[in-house]
């Protein structure tokens, strides 16, 4: 199934804010989850889900053709189950039944139970070596999918991480795109700080991969490098998004405390009228359809 | 119905062990300048920071690389310091396995793990997160002490055993706040196991969290005129052995409950020491051979049956097969 017409910009701008919503009341109702990774991820889910970049198809979510998407940084789920939700692999409700026995909405992503999740993450630094096999198998076959994996840049600090960035640069997957959701932060604290990943474009680039940076919160620019990335060949493509952590919610917004913190019911409230203010009951109207 | 919280009377909830862990390991770095730790990203819910923050010029916080992390720790032990090295379980064994037996079993050096939130009692997290099947790791490595204990008290105290020992020690730390089982100061070694309550019937030999689930259990079955031994089988290597074979003499059957995979944790060792010294039927209280999932921690003991009343059923079939 072809990618379907891309909506604006402003509509794609509502459905980040409806993905952070979903998102927000899922690790609520839990009381238990990863805000700050989930909001910086938005723009970039988005855009691959609802931008017209991922080939695929809710309705049969094994379909061989389809293109891969590997969320590496596997903590920050409820961005991507709050996508497939509203892209129909699984109604909405089913997201608020996050972190819960007997669901589906695991805390973290795992293969084969739920619709849409292509790899069991959550233990960091795994997911590009899989998006590797996928884009290797993909060549094998002749099939022209493509492969994108979303690492966090605490994430970067594992061993495995450079050892599938020298092996992809190597093998010149073209097909696989890996992107960084550059928050800055890890879950003790400043990545600058822990062990600093500086300078990351000359890091890939010596890797032999082609590196953009983006700001990761701007949708037509991460469309414009998720583009860039599909054009270029011969090399892998590294896209740098540069993200504020708990991005939309004022009080989440470079405030660490929420990497792994539920937000009270309260703050939830607040959060939530941060998001959408008056317009929510209009974006949900609207819907995401598309 | 029984529940991770819910405990007899007479026991009060302690601190988490992992929390006693970091106390512990503040007061050794007091008194010992060679201790030195280490932590992936998680030295927040390990607590280790409390020890980092009193002494940040020999904590580092080397960010998300468990192999790493125990390379380091290898290379500290072998120029003559203690390093403590901790992440989750699930991380520092699953992720940095050969390095612990390259760098830590191999040259038998005095490298101590600690690996935190230790079985399914982590809860919503998940599988990734959860370390079931840590032990049987962590034997697997010869010549190291293998020790869950089961709440603060003892926690304190193998932390400071595991100071003292020389050679490579895995402590497992646990999420949640555990009910105190013992009375300090506690008469502490690895390998010898700690009788909590006396008995005849039978022995459930238990360790971490289900050391005061087997409790709850034999509270219960003693209401029934049955009276169950309960012994804290904190180290799983080396095990005691000695009060395995008394109690199979003086009891003749056997629980086994640990919050781990069936293979290769508590159950296997007791029942491969039994086996050669005083044979007696016994029955497993653990995850069995499958993972697990996301849940409140009381919801999946329950679904997956590691409680007091798992404990009570397990009871009472070994002893229809006694
Ligand atoms: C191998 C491994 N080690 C440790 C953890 C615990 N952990 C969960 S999230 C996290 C921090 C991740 O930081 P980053 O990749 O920057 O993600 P973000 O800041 O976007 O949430 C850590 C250490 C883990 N999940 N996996």
């Amino acid at each position: 199934m072809p990618a379907t017409a891309s909506p604006s910009i402003e509509q794609l701008e509502s459905i980040a804010r409806t993905l952070r919503t979903h998102a927000l009341r899922a690790i609520a109702a839990a009381n238990s989850g990863h805000p700050g990774g989930s909001l910086s991820a938005a723009e970039i889910v988005t855009a691959l889900y609802f931008g017209g970049v991922l080939h695929h198809d809710p309705k049969n979510p094994e379909w061989p053709d389809r293109d891969r998407f590997i969320l590496s940084k596997g903590h920050g789920v409820p961005i991507l189950y709050a996508a497939l939700a509203e892209r129909g692999y699984f109604p909405v409700e089913e997201v608020m039944t996050l972190r819960q026995v007997n669901s589906r909405m695991q805390g973290h992503p795992v293969q084969g139970m739920t619709p849409g999740i292509e790899a069991s993450t959550g233990s960091l630094g795994q997911g590009l070596s899989i998006g590797i096999g996928h884009a290797i198998a993909g060549r094998l076959n002749g099939k022209h999918f493509r492969t994108y994996v979303v690492l966090g840049d605490g994430e970067c600090q594992e061993g495995q991480v450079w050892e599938a960035a020298m092996c992809a640069g190597n093998y010149e997957l073209d097909t696989l795109c890996a992107i960084i959701d550059y928050n800055r932060y890890q879950l003790d604290g400043a990545v600058e700080d822990i062990q600093s990943l500086e300078p990351m474009r000359d890091k890939f680039a010596a890797f032999k991969w082609n590196v953009l940076e983006t700001d990761g919160h701007d949708v037509q620019a991460v469309l414009e490098a998720l583009q860039a990335a599909q054009e270029h060949r011969g090399r892998p493509t590294c896209i740098i998004a540069h993200t504020v952590k708990g991005k939309g919610v004022s009080f989440m917004e470079h405030n660490n405390e929420f990497h792994g913190k539920a937000p009270t019911s309260e703050q939830l409230q607040v959060a939530l009228a941060q998001l959408h203010g008056s317009q929510e009951s209009g974006v949900r109207a609207q819907g995401v359809s598309g | 119905m029984t529940t991770l919280s819910t405990v007899p009377y007479t026991l009060k909830i302690g601190r988490a062990t992992r929390e006693a862990y970091g106390d512990a390991l503040l007061e050794l770095g007091r008194k010992n300048r060679d201790v030195v730790a280490i932590d992936a990203d998680l030295a927040k819910s390990t607590f280790s920071w409390t020890f980092g923050k009193h002494f940040p010029e020999r904590f580092f916080n080397i960010g998300i690389q468990e192999a790493n992390m125990v390379g380091i720790a290898s290379g500290l032990a072998s120029s003559g310091k203690i390093p403590f090295i901790s992440s989750f379980a699930a991380f520092a064994l699953c992720k940095g396995f050969d390095q612990l037996r390259m760098g830590a079993a191999y040259p038998h050096l005095n490298v101590k793990v600690a690996g935190s939130h230790g079985g399914i009692s982590i809860g919503e997290d998940g599988v990734s997160q959860q370390s079931v099947e840590d032990v049987a790791l962590a034997c697997a490595l010869p010549g190291f002490i293998v020790c869950i204990p089961a709440d603060e008290v003892s926690m304190t105290a193998a932390v400071h055993a595991a100071a003292a020992h020389q050679g490579p020690v895995y402590l497992r730390l646990g999420r949640p706040k555990a009910a105190v089982v013992h009375e300090a100061p506690l008469d502490f070694a690895f390998g010898r196991a700690i009788t909590v309550r006396e008995g005849d019937a039978l022995t459930i030999v238990a360790n971490g969290l289900l050391v005061a689930q087997a409790l709850v259990a034999a509270d219960r079955l003693a209401d029934r005129g049955i009276h169950a031994r309960v012994l804290d089988m904190h180290t799983v290597k080396p095990i005691d052995a000695e009060a395995l074979a008394r109690a199979s003499r003086e009891t003749g059957a056997f629980v086994v409950a640990e919050e781990h995979l069936h293979y290769g944790g508590l159950g296997s060792v007791v029942a491969a020491t039994l086996a050669r010294t005083t044979p007696a039927p016994i029955e497993f209280v653990d995850l069995g051979d499958r993972y697990a999932e996301s849940g409140k921690p009381d919801d999946l003991l329950r679904k997956y049956g590691m409680t007091a009343d798992a404990i009570i059923s397990a009871a009472e079939s070994v002893l229809r097969r006694r």
